[in-house]
């Protein structure tokens, strides 16, 4: 009986829609609600919540009723907390970058971080791929494409 | 009727013949055809990448691009399955088992060779299913009220979540979740902003690039970095002369290719079996009625010609629910959709008669554009094998540029960049929990037209409910939603035979962290 309780996996995706749907719920009731012949803005986020909601109670339930054990567990087996660091860190590196230094140094950093999630890679490969990256993308997006994008801002090049 | 569509067709290949709309289907089907080779990109990521370059084109030859990278990916994904063993593509998954065995027999040319005619076969039924049945449901579309297309729209919803691969439950929860994401931004009617949490940027909604480029982009990568085998390409050595199959191979994969074919056409019209559940189908079917069952799976070739055809004809088959209704079956329809919808073309029944141009071009675009697959697939092939060697270590930072400065194309704007990244992040741990991304995206696409059709319909009867009920077509329909959810049911309780004859041959693909969300 008791191992019916140890904890699946399909309990926290189910917790994860119930909070979910409950959070749209209450936001969306703080819009007009309105009547089913003129709703308001709040009608369909207050429905939508509800049934989410109760996706979620249905897909914890489902997993507590079924006598099949999940072994599937939510971190892989070898989580890559690097990788994922990298991977996070490229875009952000991008936004700064690209806001504050222009297309090179933002194309330039996010590729090279990127690059760097991977086992295998070293700061001279990741650095090579990425000073080719640049090259491409700066020729294909911005004397190609021109898309509105700096190359070094400050500077005119 | 036959020679009103034989008259518009001609009217189409005069649109997708105009020298500016050929090169980009051209161009279309060519970054199709190479990152359906390469392992690990997808159709989906490659159209939201390119989506926002084609904001300032003309529409026509931008759905022309964007549909042609679709159907270019399949011809390439095959090539990676049969040489590879690598089923990074889903609907190519099932080749695998027949097309690597072949590969390891030295007749791995021929393997491609029968794909790609079973693959021109296919698409060849795919694209005449739509020339006459495309027209024919417009007909019908053009009496649908607020209240039909609702109901159609919640059929489409249903089976896009239920049909898919994985529980059914969490498929509906997705795509809950995707009529919500499509909720954020102001309200249509009365202009409130809704679950903005006060962020300017949001007023418009959340961004189709950013959304697609977060699930299929950003999660992806996270979920397969460091987590691929190495390629092994030991047996991938093919030149052009090993590709033309001998007589004796080509009349045993005729009447597969036939079966496939009309098995993939019927797939593609029921909404939300794609063409990866075509093939898997198709696989079990022609292994049932073959008189010699235990050649499949040790390199049969009716085995690779069978799903292969069906693939393609149900490819092409997909856009028919969404050229004509505006309901998309699957991801990459939703994409496209949303493609039409930012070009200012309101998807719909009205689309054939109103942007004649886009409906015939596409149709006479995909003939055009599949011979050019062809040519491309049998010169090249020595080229497509070299691209498999790429190891993933240089094509993810690769790709994760192209995802950033394609979402701050798409408006020049860093925030969408910052917001894809949040929503790669939710769809890795979303992932992880089991759920698919895929009808996130399929919601997020269809809710704003389905709150505004509900809206309307309830406005219609003045708040009766009954509506959908008395109206007969409305009615259909969600007689077939009951339907579905009984069918759901039933094989959740009884868990019918055919179920696990088709668990028993998904168990035998070669999974790989690819696999799991490119589709």
């Amino acid at each position: 009986m008791l191992e019916k309780f140890t904890l699946k996996r399909d309990y926290y995706a189910g917790g994860l829609m119930l909070l979910l749907g409950v959070g749209a719920a209450v936001t969306g009731s703080g819009y007009k609600f309105g009547t089913l012949a003129r709703m308001g803005p709040g009608f369909m986020p207050v429905m939508l919540g509800v049934v989410l909601a109760f996706m979620g109670l249905l897909i914890a339930g489902t997993a507590l009723a079924s006598s099949e054990p999940d072994d599937a567990k939510f971190m892989p087996d070898n989580p890559q907390w690097f990788g994922w660091f990298c991977i996070i860190a490229g875009p952000i590196l991008f936004i700064i970058l690209g806001e504050y230094g222009g297309m090179i140094p933002a194309v330039f950093a996010c590729v090279f971080v990127c690059a760097l999630g991977d086992k295998t890679a070293t700061y001279k490969s990741s650095a090579i791929l990425a000073f080719g990256v640049t090259v491409f993308g700066v020729l294909l997006f911005h004397y190609f494409l021109g898309i509105p994008f700096p190359l070094l801002r400050g500077v005119n090049l | 009727m036959i020679s009103t569509a034989i008259t518009d067709l001609y009217y189409g290949f005069g649109v997708a013949l105009e020298p500016h709309n050929l090169m980009y289907c051209f161009l279309g089907v060519l970054v199709g055809n190479l990152v359906g080779v390469l392992p690990g990109m997808g159709p989906v990521a490659t159209i939201s990448i390119l989506l926002p370059l084609t904001f300032g084109m003309q529409p026509v030859p931008a759905i022309l691009m964007l549909s042609g990278v679709y159907y270019g990916a399949q011809y390439g994904g095959a090539i990676c399955s049969i040489l590879l063993n690598l089923p990074c593509h889903p609907p190519h998954a099932v080749t695998c088992l027949d097309g690597f065995p072949l590969t390891k027999q030295g007749k791995g040319g021929t393997a491609l060779g029968i794909t790609i005619i079973a693959a021109f076969v296919g698409a060849s039924f795919g694209i005449t299913e739509m020339i006459f049945l495309a027209p024919f449901l417009v007909k019908m579309a053009l009496e649908f009220g607020p209240a039909e297309v609702c109901s159609l729209m919640l059929v489409g919803l249903l089976a896009g979540s239920t049909l898919a691969k994985g529980s059914p439950l969490k498929g509906i929860a997705m795509t809950v979740l995707g009529l919500l994401v499509g909720i954020v931004g102001s309200d249509i009617e009365t202009g409130q902003p809704r679950f903005t949490f006060g962020i300017t940027e949001l007023f418009d909604g959340v961004e189709i690039v950013a959304l697609a480029l977060g699930m299929f982009g950003i999660a992806e990568f996270m979920n397969s970095i460091n987590n691929t085998e190495s390629v092994d390409m030991k047996y991938a050595k093919v030149g052009i002369s090993d590709m033309f199959p001998s007589k004796a191979d080509l009349k045993l994969a005729f009447w597969p290719m036939i079966r496939g074919t009309v098995l993939g056409s019927l797939c593609a019209l029921i909404p939300g079996t794609g063409p990866t559940i075509a093939s898997f189908v198709s696989y079990a079917t022609e292994k049932k009625i073959s008189k010699t069952p235990e050649r499949f799976g040790h390199g049969a070739i009716e085995g690779v010609a069978c799903p292969e055809a069906s693939t393609h004809s149900s490819v092409q088959g997909d856009f028919i629910p969404t050229m004509s209704l505006g309901i998309p079956g699957d991801t990459v329809m939703a994409l496209l959709l949303g493609a039409l919808i930012i070009h200012g073309i309101v998807p719909g029944p009205q689309l054939i008669s109103q942007h004649a141009d886009i409906f015939w071009g596409l149709i006479a675009s995909f003939w055009i554009g599949n011979i050019l697959l062809v040519i491309l697939n049998v010169p090249m092939i020595g080229l497509w094998v070299k691209l498999l060697s790429i190891p993933y270590r240089y094509l993810y930072p690769s790709a994760m540029f192209f995802v950033c400065i394609g979402v701050y194309a798409a408006n020049n704007d860093m925030f969408q960049v910052g917001e894809t990244l949040f929503i790669g992040v939710i769809g890795y741990i979303l992932l992880r929990l089991d759920f698919h991304p895929a009808p996130i995206l399929l919601g997020f696409v269809l809710g704003p037209r389905f709150e505004e059709n509900f809206r309307r319909s309830l406005l219609i009867s003045r708040g009766d409910l009954t509506t959908f009920i008395d109206r007969p077509i409305s009615a259909f329909f969600l007689f077939i939603c009951v339907v579905l959810i009984t069918a759901q049911i039933y094989v959740w309780l009884r868990k019918p035979k055919i179920f696990t004859e088709e668990k028993a041959i998904e168990a035998q693909v070669p999974r790989t962290a690819y696999s799991e969300v490119a589709e």
